[in-house]
């Protein structure tokens, strides 16, 4: 048992069917997905809109069953054994406003840690606990109906853990929240690793900042499929071979035809509005393409304000597996 | 140990539904919700009652009809609360999908919902029938009542109808707030097969004899004849008539009826439940939000 991978998916695959015939088309929302996570790892899921994160970490948290393959957590069949995985998990999806708003939040808390289980002195301890390092004592016995957004998201980070679950799921735990709250969840999930090696985080992200910053490995799913899986690091060697070139010129005309460009990987820009800038950003095949760049560049009668090559981010090598950035 | 956790999951479910349910922060509101709500529509029932016979309150079977009614209740509360605590956890707390994969077992969290819900019920029935006893001459007497068989009819009765909101609670699972119309339908099966404002002799022969498994009916007339004993004795032989239509059965066996018929209503509603939450699942409908 303990040598169990703490998620192991064998081409897992959830198709949607559409409601009415007519209306849309099916969904294969995941393909063929295999998948396997250690205990006491934090892996990340990065992918872009309707990539099927949310798909996957709803199978896993057996709210969901797979159309075909099969989905084990901590070596049990989500399908079969969903009683025993409910044991050992918890799930909480960021973005979402959820909990009784007529409780206050401690009892919010309180009422699930029952739930689990849990020693009802043990859990008010740890309540008080991670809402002092949530930064919400002060909203310990306020109604949830009166927190805000993001407190509740906080509150519903804190649910996730007072459980004390073996593998904990987070769906996007840090949508929409500030930088400062952001940063105290994602401290605290780094924390409760370091305490608790045998533990295992699965979030999704769509801050490829964060899943750089936090994740042990990450896997990079579109449409349903594992486009890559690995650490961060070495996902960003894998375009580390690769030339990385940014750019900031002046009145660029036509951006268009970079993307289809000899030599080009994958091409993304951002127009600074401010400085009348537009910011390119090149993966290349080798240095070789790199003059050829700066005179289709300066034919446009655009002026070239800076020039560098610099280190893969994680974005980079998103785009490339992609084809598309995140935003 | 499971049933510990299970009889645990009750309690929780039950401190939950009662946070919830009595809001006293607003007792007016409550008190209009929770007991002048039931309560009227019994009244309006006896104001038809009243137009119908020329206002004629004092006999066995106006007392048959209102205690059917304010008993009905309980039915209507617990059947329909379910219906409503699992649309309310799914769409409006959106916490439903976070109870379910809790490790608990979702039906005694229902049940635990649900005692609330006949907790709370009781005070309007008891006061109903309060004030049919004082105002209208319902035909109650302390003294005459069977408590030892309003005892177990009221376990059995409350264990039938929690059985129940169970199998519904599973429907609702794949059904849209809107789309409550299931539970009225069940609902007005029982209000018009089980003896609730008339008996079922008045129904055709068919139809009394699905009745006639119905747990409804055997609580109804258990209930009665805990409640108003010598009434049901009186309906019992109207003119040589037997007009309840169960009066041949002794206390003893519509008991048994009524624990046999629970039992079989419970190992159905079981696997509508267990066969509603495995579409459910498939289907992806524990955390689904209906689109207006
Ligand atoms: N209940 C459902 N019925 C039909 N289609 C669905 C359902 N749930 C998800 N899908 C579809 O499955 C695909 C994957 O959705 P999913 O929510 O897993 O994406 P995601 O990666 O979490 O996206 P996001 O970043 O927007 O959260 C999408 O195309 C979505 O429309
Ligand atoms: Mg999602």
């Amino acid at each position: 048992m303990d040598q169990e991978p703490a998620v192991r998916t064998e081409a897992l695959t959830r198709v949607f069917e559409p409601k009415k015939k007519k209306e849309g088309s099916t969904v294969r929302a995941l393909e063929s997905v295999d998948l396997r996570i250690e205990q006491g790892e934090l892996f990340g899921i990065l992918g872009p809109n309707g990539a099927g994160k949310t798909t996957l970490l709803k199978i896993l948290s057996t709210l969901l069953l797979p159309t075909s393959g099969k989905a084990y957590v901590a070596g049990l069949d989500v399908e079969t054994q969903f009683n025993a995985v409910r044991q050992r998990i918890n799930m909480v999806s960021g973005g979402e406003i959820s909990g009784y708003g007529l409780l206050t939040v401690k009892e919010n808390l309180w009422m699930f840690s029952q739930f689990y289980g849990i020693k009802s002195k043990v859990a008010l301890q740890r309540i008080d606990d991670m809402l002092g390092e949530f930064g919400l004592l002060d909203k310990k016995d306020a109604k949830v109906r009166t927190l805000s957004t993001g407190q509740r998201q906080k509150m519903n980070v804190i649910r996730g853990f007072v459980t004390d679950p073996d593998i904990i799921f987070l769906d996007e735990p840090t949508l929409g929240l500030d930088v400062n709250a952001s940063r105290v969840i994602r401290t605290y999930i780094l924390d409760w690793l370091k305490d608790h090696p045998k533990k295992t985080v699965v979030l999704t992200t769509h801050y490829m900042a964060e899943a750089d910053e936090l994740c042990d490995r990450i896997a990079i799913i579109d449409n349903g499929r594992i486009l890559a899986c690995d650490s961060p690091e070495r996902l960003k060697k894998m375009v580390r071979m690769n030339t990385t070139l940014s750019m900031d010129v002046t009145r660029l005309k036509d951006t268009a035809v970079f993307k289809t460009f000899p030599g080009v990987e994958s091409f993304t820009f951002t127009e600074d509005g401010e400085k009348g800038l537009t910011k390119l950003r090149f993966v290349m095949r080798d240095e070789s393409g790199v003059s050829d760049i700066v005179s289709a560049v300066l034919g446009q009668g655009s002026r070239i304000e800076s020039l560098q090559k610099t280190e893969p981010t994680l974005e980079d090598v998103f785009i490339k597996m992609v084809g598309k950035g995140l935003e | 140990m499971a049933v510990m956790n299970d009889l645990r999951t009750i309690k929780n479910a039950a401190w939950l539904g009662w946070e919830m349910e009595a809001n006293w922060a607003d007792p007016f509101l409550f008190a209009t919700y929770s007991i002048v709500k039931p309560i009227s529509a019994t009244l309006i029932l006896v104001f038809m009652y009243m137009i119908v016979t020329g206002g004629n309150t004092d006999n066995a079977y106006f007392s048959y009809m209102y205690v059917g009614s304010a008993l009905y209740m309980y039915i209507a509360e617990v059947l329909f609360g379910v219906t409503w605590i699992i649309h309310d956890d799914r769409e409006h707390y959106m916490s439903l999908k976070q109870v379910y994969i809790a490790p608990i077992k979702f039906y005694a969290y229902i049940l635990g919902r649900s005692a609330i819900k006949i907790a709370i019920t009781t005070a309007g029935v008891i006061i109903t029938l309060a004030f049919g006893v004082l105002a209208l001459g319902v035909d109650i007497s302390l003294w005459d009542v069977d408590w030892l068989l309003l005892l177990g009819s009221t376990a059995l009765g409350m264990s039938c109808i929690c059985v129940l909101g169970l199998a519904l609670g599973g429907i609702t699972f794949l059904t849209a707030r809107h789309s409550i119309g299931i539970n009225e339908g069940v609902a007005g099966v029982f209000y018009v097969m089980s003896g609730i404002i008339f008996p079922i002799t008045a129904l055709p022969t068919w139809a009394q004899s699905i009745s006639k498994i119905l747990p409804v009916t055997y609580w109804m007339d258990s209930m009665r004849r805990a409640l108003m004993p010598d009434a049901m004795a009186e309906l019992g032989s109207v003119a040589g008539v037997d007009v309840t239509g169960l009066s041949g059965i002794s206390d003893l066996y519509i008991m048994v009826y009524l624990a046999i018929s629970t039992a079989v209503f419970f190992a159905l509603s079981m696997a509508v439940f267990k066969y509603a939450d495995g579409v459910a699942r498939r289907k992806g409908k524990i955390d689904w939000t209906s689109t207006y």
